[in-house]
């Protein structure tokens, strides 16, 4: 265990960003844009969401100025870093005519090497359970391996908890535990940094930092602490797999199904749903074919097609298949559950569907009723 | 080499604007035509040749006695029927009619208005002979168009997204207007086509492309008005360019019937 560092001020952060890009990573934040925290390519410091924090509820996002000189304080946005990873838009492959026949290639990915800059603890468990998805079964994905291999992880631990966090239940954070390669805690005078990681730690060394004084690591760890305590939204994860698949057929699913829009933005920004469409697209003038992958969604009917019908055409049942899926089916097929308690489904659902009130009211009242 | 499809592109009540997205489509024009026999397109020749047609290409909508005529004949000289845009597949504007009082109108409008034979009505083509494709939009998107064109001619079934608007917006990395900003949006409720233009823009979607199969307005307007968006403000959004495609005008009556229900 290395002892953390400290760094101060905290515009020294700015060091750290430049020895980011010296080694040729793109380096990626959170930015204030559209109204909201989003993910972007930055190179200063200046562009981080200083002295903003958001305000959430179920469909309802908000971005307040703060008068603290927070850097930190709002939780996560609409983004999440599978923008990055498994990005919404790519080609797959490529085939061109010839006179005699085809000529197939992979296509290349030409992504720089990232360095994820703020990456919460919901956030890592979200790529740890994405890199069980894309890399630890029997097929991986080589955009995913080509990104994430040489992704470096800045985390950002959390000190304030928003109003659709429920990770403390999902045993996800707000700390960070593993995953990262260096992590901040943000205090009031400069930031706590912990070292993951021996590339993490061979690029804070050109920082030339102190070892933090042991009253700013009591600070930081109380600040987690703290956040850890504000939340007031939870799932109750006992037996929820077996909950979920012996009530099939409960009420509850009929009324949630009158409610959902079926608009697909849930999975869209969950940081773990990994569904995706692949079609062949051709150029009309030179015959040559795309392979083109895009972000797909299981809630809208079309996605449930075989054999060009949908399998699943009422809302009820594309609801169903999510939630089984992400809550308990998923153990059964990555050893995990697909939900990180970040609560981005919750604050995006348009009409404010609430992951855990929809598991609340099945346990509530279980019918005990396999299809 | 097999001869080209037959493609007739015919007008009815419209602007024109979905036929002349084709002809604006310079970069696959040509292609297109190597494919295609457009044998009657008035926008595009004087040549203009009677049926049949492997491939009828319909805008707008049925708003005259003769119309109702015109397009019966059009369907029994045609193999294939394809609607293109709001006006063929969901009235469009001028079925706007449906909430006004058109005979005044046509009386206090027109100088001679015994000229004028138009319908109490406007109605899609659907409603009126069998349709094989329905494209969307107003005005369409052409690459859809030249996609659907393309699939008939090579005897497969068009790819065309039947999604809602949102997931167009989160791909792109738009954000969602109306969780971030509060602003009434039809997006969650209408179907692709646009690539959630006006979102990327900051406004909220009015519904160009027509509800998404299987919508489900009556949370979603709950949802704007929990929010304070009254139902004179949501009326309007609604009643468009497919105001009395089903969804739409069911969800526009319904505002109408419970002005200050706000659930």
């Amino acid at each position: 265990m290395v002892a953390p560092l400290w760094l101060a001020p905290k515009e020294r952060l700015q060091d750290l960003i430049d020895a980011l890009r010296q080694r040729q990573y793109t380096v990626v934040a959170p930015v204030v844009d559209q109204a909201a925290i989003v993910y972007d390519e930055i190179d200063h410091i200046d562009r981080l969401p200083r002295g903003w924090i958001d305000s959430q509820a179920a469909g309802h996002y908000r971005l307040q100025p703060t008068s603290r000189d927070r850097w930190f304080d709002f939780v996560v946005g609409p983004d999440s870093w599978k923008k990055y990873l498994f990005p919404a838009r790519c080609v797959l492959s490529t085939a061109k005519p010839l006179p005699d026949g085809w000529q197939f290639e992979s296509a290349a990915d030409d992504s720089p090497a990232y360095a994820f800059l703020g990456a919460r603890a919901c956030e890592l468990a979200a790529i740890q359970v994405q890199d069980r998805v894309f890399l630890e079964g029997p097929w991986i994905d080589q955009i995913y391996q080509h990104r994430r291999s040489r992704a470096f992880i800045v985390a950002v631990n959390c000190t304030r908890s928003g109003e659709n966090c429920f990770c403390v239940s999902m045993r996800t954070g707000p700390a960070c535990h593993s995953g990262y390669d260096l992590a901040l805690t943000e205090t009031d005078e400069g930031f706590v940094v912990d070292i993951g990681s021996e590339r993490g730690g061979d690029l804070i060394a050109s920082l030339r930092l102190p070892e933090a004084p042991l009253e700013k690591c009591t600070a930081a760890r109380l600040s987690q602490e703290r956040a850890a305590m504000q939340q007031s939204k939870q799932m109750a994860t006992g037996d929820l797999p077996n909950l979920l698949m012996t009530n099939l057929e409960h009420p509850r699913w009929k009324d949630v199904g009158d409610r959902c829009l079926s608009c697909t933005n849930c999975t869209m920004v969950c940081p773990t749903c990994f569904c995706c469409s692949v079609d062949d697209v051709t150029d009309l003038n030179t015959g040559a074919v795309e392979r083109q992958r895009q972000w797909d969604s299981c809630f809208h009917e079309e996605f449930s097609n075989l054999n060009g019908r949908p399998v699943r055409n009422e809302t009820r049942s594309r609801y169903r298949q999510w939630l089984t899926h992400k809550l308990a089916t998923w153990h059964d097929q990555f050893d995990t559950s697909g939900c990180v308690g970040c609560g981005r489904c919750i604050a995006w659902c348009p009409v404010g569907i609430d992951i855990t009130a929809e598991v609340a009211a099945l346990r509530e009242a279980p019918v005990r009723c396999p299809a | 080499m097999a001869r080209k499809p037959r493609v007739a592109v015919m007008k009815f009540a419209s602007c024109d604007g979905c036929q002349l997205s084709l002809l604006d489509a310079e970069d696959e024009l040509l292609a297109v035509c190597d494919r295609l026999d457009f044998v009657y397109f008035a926008e595009a020749s004087s040549v203009l040749q009677p049926g049949p047609y492997d491939i009828a290409v319909v805008e707008g909508s049925i708003t005259t006695v003769e119309d109702e005529q015109r397009i019966r004949e059009l369907r029994a000289c045609s193999t294939r029927l394809v609607t293109i845009g709001a006006c063929a597949t969901a009235g469009g504007i001028q079925a706007l009619r449906a909430w006004g009082d058109s005979q005044e109108w046509i009386r206090t409008i027109y100088p001679r208005p015994e000229y004028i034979h138009a319908l109490a009505t406007s109605t899609p083509i659907a409603a009126h002979v069998l349709v094989d494709y329905e494209l969307h939009g107003c005005p369409i998107n052409a690459h859809q168009l030249i996609e659907v064109l393309i699939a008939f001619a090579s005897g497969r079934s068009p790819n065309i997204p039947a999604h809602s608007v949102c997931l167009d917006c989160k791909r792109r990395g738009t954000v969602c207007v109306m969780v971030a900003r509060g602003q009434a949006c039809l997006g969650p409720i209408t179907r692709t086509g646009c690539g959630a233009l006006c979102p990327t823009y900051n406004r909220g979607c009015y519904g160009c492309f027509g509800p998404v199969d299987g919508g489900n307005a009556p949370p979603l307007l709950a949802e704007f008005r929990r929010q304070g968006h009254a139902a004179e403000q949501l009326v309007p959004l609604l009643r468009n360019f497919n105001a009395t495609a089903p969804l739409f005008r069911e969800a526009g009556e319904s505002l109408l019937d419970n002005p200050t229900d706000d659930r």
